[in-house]
């Protein structure tokens, strides 16, 4: 959990520049398979967006030189990874590890915007309804991914683990923590 | 030990609470009946009946708010939400329209009845009305009472009393705040949110938050100053050469400390507020909370919190418990 002078740990800028030159198109096809696996194992991500399932939010990891674009949709919702911050919507801002701890459970979406960790713009309500969609589906975005690969996704876990025991990053769903 | 009252916007919430220690959680439909109706949050029929089975196998209980007041014409909406809080098996339902109550009483009378803080019980007198009339057993007291005014108060009563002791803080007595609708159109008494999201637009230029409800920027927050809900209350006015809060400083209600007094005072439960907020601050709260009125039960001091990051404007108070007011 966030205390008032929490320091997010920042993606180092030699993990973050190769996303300037590396094809996105091939990034966005991998991220919207795992966006649909992730619909299908909690429907409610969509049920709970409500009207603002045909809105579109930019997702902009402030550490990172490309921005997210999230096409919610109950069967074929896309990402799209764009360089230059693109329309949309609703757009959620804040450091990579800010945000994947708002997926994962480790922080409160209202404490990050009273500390301006977080910076919402846009259509405020589209926004609102994504972040408690997510925090309702308990997501473990680890735990995805190693599904994503079959049976090897077992032996990705450790490995997920030491990477958020050396990173600091929420890569993992807090409850499923020790 | 005192009661632990912790609020769930939705089933993860729920379940956090319970997982954390909460002896009793209280919720919402996701409609106008309640009084947090924001987008993405509340239960379904069917999510509300999974939560009180949930809660239930581990000793737990579950409140459902229905505590805005019924439209006319509309009064159906709200009447189908008492019925199908008691089919799903909630604990008791609460309420604050004389009329909802009154339904209530005469048609689902084995559902407890509790009085929500939108009606605004604040007096012996008003509260045994509610307790003869619609034979209410618990009364959720407004957040606008010094904990000597809750001990007289409980002197003069034979219901139980449930106070708010950590969240955002109403300046109002709750159910009679006319800000919101005064800028947006919408209240919470009638549609269940305080200026809500839909009219509330944030534009950041130069490392400044502005806030604005309703087209009209409220606040302004310099670099990194920690941010408050876009409530008109917590706005940034300037009256007679000052400029400032003129209603109400951007801070969270934390009564931690009082929570010995609260209890001599005769209160029966401690109420966390916060359904809008995610399951990280529910589970952290109530955690602490937990400990807290366990440490109270054993004769014990109140151990140190660590919630202030959580708190609105990162700021606390205690509120009217301890007046200190302009
Ligand atoms: S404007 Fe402030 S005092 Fe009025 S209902 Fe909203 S939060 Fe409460």
């Amino acid at each position: 959990m966030s205390d008032i002078h929490t320091e997010f740990p920042t993606v180092p800028l030699l993990l973050a520049s190769p996303l300037r030159l590396v094809p996105l198109a091939p990034l966005s096809q991998a991220l919207t398979i795992l966006a649909r696996r992730m619909v299908a194992n909690h429907p409610g991500l969509i049920s709970r967006l409500g009207p603002y399932v045909s809105s579109s939010f930019a997702v902009d990891p402030t550490d990172l030189p490309v921005t997210l674009l999230l096409h919610p949709h109950p069967t074929s919702m896309r990402i799209t990874l764009h360089r230059d911050p693109p329309r949309a919507d609703a757009r959620i801002a804040g450091p990579l590890s800010a945000l994947l701890g708002l997926v994962h459970g480790t922080w409160d979406g209202d404490a990050l915007f009273f500390s301006r960790d977080l910076v919402i713009d846009g259509d405020t309500s589209a926004a609102l309804a994504l972040r408690n969609a997510i925090d309702d589906c308990e997501i473990d975005l680890g735990a995805e991914i190693a599904g994503l690969t079959g049976p090897f996704g077992r032996l990705l876990m450790p490995f997920i683990a030491l990477a958020e025991r050396r990173t600091g990053m929420p890569l993992r769903r807090a409850e499923a923590r020790p | 030990m005192m009661e632990l009252v912790c609020p769930a916007g939705t089933p993860a919430a729920l379940r956090a609470a319970v997982d954390a220690g909460a002896h009793t959680i209280y919720c919402g439909f996701a409609d106008e009946t309640n009084a947090r109706n924001f987008p993405g949050l509340n239960f379904n029929r069917a999510e509300l009946a999974e939560g009180v089975a949930y809660a239930r196998r581990r000793g737990a209980k579950v409140l459902v708010a229905i505590n805005t007041f019924p439209r006319a014409g509309a009064e159906d909406i709200w009447h189908r939400a008492v019925a199908d809080a008691e089919a799903a098996g909630a604990h008791a339902a609460i309420l604050a329209d004389l009329g909802l109550l009154a339904y209530a009483a005469e048609h689902h009378p084995n559902l407890r009845r509790h009085l929500s803080v939108q009606a605004a019980a604040a007096n012996p007198d008003a509260i045994n009305f509610y307790a003869n009339t619609f034979g209410v057993r618990r009364v959720v007291l407004p957040r606008v009472l010094t904990v000597a005014e809750i001990t007289a108060i409980n002197r003069e009563i034979d219901v139980e009393t449930e106070v708010f002791v950590f969240g955002g803080l109403c300046v109002m007595a709750e159910g009679r705040c006319s800000l919101s609708s005064y800028i947006t159109g919408k209240s919470p008494n009638m549609n269940g949110v305080c200026s809500p999201p839909s009219h509330v637009q944030y534009v950041e230029s130069r490392g400044e938050l502005s806030a604005k409800l309703g087209g009209y920027t409220i606040q302004r927050n310099g670099k990194d100053a920690p941010a408050p809900y876009p409530t008109l209350c917590k706005g940034c006015f300037s009256s007679q050469d000052k400029v400032g809060h003129v209603f109400e400083d951007p801070s969270s209600l934390d009564a931690s400390d009082l929570i010995p007094a609260l209890a001599e005072a005769g209160v029966t439960a401690l109420k966390i507020e916060g359904r809008q907020r995610s399951r990280a601050y529910v589970a952290q709260v109530v955690r602490s909370f937990r400990a807290a009125v366990e440490a109270v039960d054993k004769g014990l001091p109140v151990p140190p919190g660590t919630l202030a990051s959580l708190t609105e404007g990162q700021a606390a108070t205690t509120g009217a418990y301890r007046k200190t007011w302009r």
